[in-house]
């Protein structure tokens, strides 16, 4: 128990030494914030032009679709800000500086993500908390005690779907050093495709994002939970509740993948 | 009390590499980068860990610090099998690796080593009187608060030695310290080891291809090559085992009315009608201390010189004639060494 809170206490000083060394030039990071805070932006404006042109899509308003917007875009913002930077791996492979983590009396994944934290992605988060608070006070949504917390958690979970897929998705590094953008594909890949609802797409990719990724749990079903509103696709209405269960499975097969990578490492060295 | 530090019987490690052969296809095939290596470290020696480039050094060292997994053969470090208990090892040793800092980049210096002492969670007592030990040794004061990113090669290296001792590790693992470090640097490093070693508690194992460090710091040398232990004893031992010697020129006031008799010294030449002569040193068991005494006792000395081996040439002998014959030394040395003699 000792052992753990150390580490834990360790892991915070980590991160309050990257953090501090981001904000050193306090001209500079107030730019990177800036800039930070508005891609958000701009996708919220692709994601309306789309609503000049069609009241609704698959059969919801623009003020659905910026619910399910508000929720896709806070929990992948949340896990590009806590895991994001993992991506750095494949540099740290190729420069074999993992050697230099390895090294250390501490968890390879907890160190990468602390080593590494980069303090001005959190403006996107901001916005992005922002404009979900703004949807569901717009949308016409049945409140209830059940809803406010979901309100709460669905943001989490997604985040930790993303997480995983962010972690997954690096560690093909460890297989392919020049793997480039093949997880950026599937992380910012599914932040676009988690920002409308699912019905719009076709079937084939729809199976493969939606339900074989589990992207649907991140903005569509904790959406559809809040309005009130069933699957047009007849999916069961308990089905809508299930991003925990989901982001769990995920985060456990993103981990066994993870420590099968490592464990590649260490043997090939490469 | 067992003070065998490191251990390894038979401890091999292969890697598959891939070569084009058509457009498509590719052949794999194993190669051994370390092939079969038995070592025993034991407490308080300085083990210089030598090789041409490829010989496996790096990878050794990266299966005793708990990076690599062997493919065969019984590693044991502090006692630990080092990938299994990674982080307890992590506890136990310190690495420099030359390339890869473990400084933070940005932060002034002082800063890595407070968040080192939260790493390797060092109670803040005993960090604070390492670190003033060791800002003196390495003498740190002048550049403590400059960010990492500014310091030279020279005070970065530093730096790194002083990260890697803050939680007192029993073994310093170090690959190539002193590459590329300036002269006055190179001494700094060298005069600190010798301390650290001459203090006994620390064993360290260096790579280098440094000759001054090998003669300067390293009682014991292993000497690999093509994954195999071409060599295990003291730098003595490898002047034996070469026939490099050292020489002992005298020139006396008289000729010698006897023949001097020292084992284990040589009268190589005598010139100038008997004043000019000399002595070669088998290096192990005369010192040229001893010669002179010798000397001194029974002639008028006028002049004498003494001249080094050239470990340049027995190293590079050693690397190029021993591929094929992996001949280990009969003796194992004692665990403090035999430093050759000045």
């Amino acid at each position: 128990m000792a052992e753990l809170t150390g580490r834990w206490h360790a892991y915070r000083h980590l991160l309050g030494a990257q953090v501090r060394s981001q904000t050193a030039y306090r001209a500079s990071f107030a730019i990177d914030l800036a800039t930070n805070a508005f891609i958000p932006v701009i996708d919220l404006l692709a994601l309306l032009a789309t609503f000049r042109v069609t009241p609704t899509l698959g059969g919801f308003t623009a003020g659905d679709v910026l619910v399910m917007y508000g929720l896709s875009a806070s929990a992948f913002a949340l896990a590009d800000l806590v895991v994001g930077n993992i991506e750095r791996i494949r540099i740290y492979v190729r420069e074999g500086l993992l050697d230099a983590i390895l090294i250390r009396p501490l968890g390879v994944l907890a160190q990468l993500v602390t080593v590494d934290f980069t303090l001005r992605r959190i403006a996107r988060l901001i916005v992005a908390l922002a404009v979900l608070v703004i949807a569901v006070t717009r949308a016409d949504i049945p409140w209830t005690p059940a809803r406010v917390a979901l309100l709460g958690w669905a943001p989490i979970a997604g985040a930790v779907l993303f997480g995983a897929i962010f972690v997954a998705g690096s560690t093909v590094a460890f297989w392919w050093i020049e793997s480039g953008e093949i997880a950026s594909s599937f992380t910012y890949g599914g932040r676009d495709f988690t920002s409308y609802p699912i019905n719009v797409y076709g079937q084939l990719f729809r199976r493969l994002f939606a339900y074989g990724l589990g992207f649907a749990f991140i903005g569509y079903y904790p959406a559809l939970a809040l309005l009130g509103r069933s699957d047009p696709l007849g999916a069961p209405d308990w089905l809508r509740w299930c991003a925990p269960a989901a982001s769990i499975v995920a985060a456990t097969a993103a981990a066994i993948v993870w420590r099968f990578g490592v464990r590649h490492y260490r043997s090939t060295g490469s | 009390m067992n003070d065998t530090v490191i251990e390894t019987t038979g401890l091999r490690k292969e890697f598959t590499v891939t070569r084009k052969v058509g457009r498509l296809r590719r052949a794999r095939h194993t190669v051994a980068a370390v092939d079969g290596i038995d070592l025993r470290v034991e407490r308080g020696e300085l083990l210089g860990y030598l090789g041409p480039n490829g010989a496996g050094k790096s990878t050794t060292l990266k299966m005793l610090t708990g990076v690599l997994l062997p493919t065969s053969g019984q590693v044991h470090v502090c006692g630990l099998v080092p990938v299994p208990a990674r982080r307890r090892l992590a506890q136990r040793i310190g690495v420099v690796f030359g390339q890869r800092s473990q400084l933070w980049w940005d932060l002034p210096l002082r800063s890595s080593f407070e968040l080192a002492r939260h790493v390797w969670q060092v109670p803040a007592a005993e960090h604070a009187t390492r670190l003033a030990r060791l800002r003196d040794a390495l003498e740190l004061d002048p550049f403590l608060d400059t960010p990492v990113r500014q310091l030279s090669l020279g005070q970065r290296m530093r730096g790194e030695l002083t990260i890697s001792l803050l939680h007192a590790p029993a073994v310093l693992f170090l690959d190539e310290p002193t590459i590329g470090l300036d002269v006055v640097s190179k001494q700094a490093v060298r005069a600190f080891l010798t301390e650290l070693r001459d203090r006994g508690d620390t064993t360290v194992v260096l790579t280098t291809h440094d000759l001054a460090d090998i003669e300067r710091l390293c009682r014991r040398l292993v000497v690999i090559d093509h994954g195999r232990v071409v060599h295990d004893g003291s730098l003595a031992d490898l002047h034996a085992r070469y026939g490099s010697r050292r020489r002992v020129l005298v020139e006396l006031d008289e000729p010698l009315a006897t023949p001097l008799q020292v084992p284990g010294v040589e009268l190589e030449a005598s010139t100038a009608e008997g004043r000019l002569l000399t002595y070669s040193l088998d290096g192990v068991s005369a010192t040229a201390g001893e010669l002179v005494a010798r000397l001194a006792s029974v002639a008028q000395l006028r002049d004498i010189s003494v001249q080094e081996p050239e470990i340049e040439d027995v190293i590079a002998r050693l690397y190029t004639t021993v591929k094929d014959t992996a001949v280990s030394l009969p003796s194992q040395p004692d665990p403090r060494g035999r430093a050759p003699s000045r």
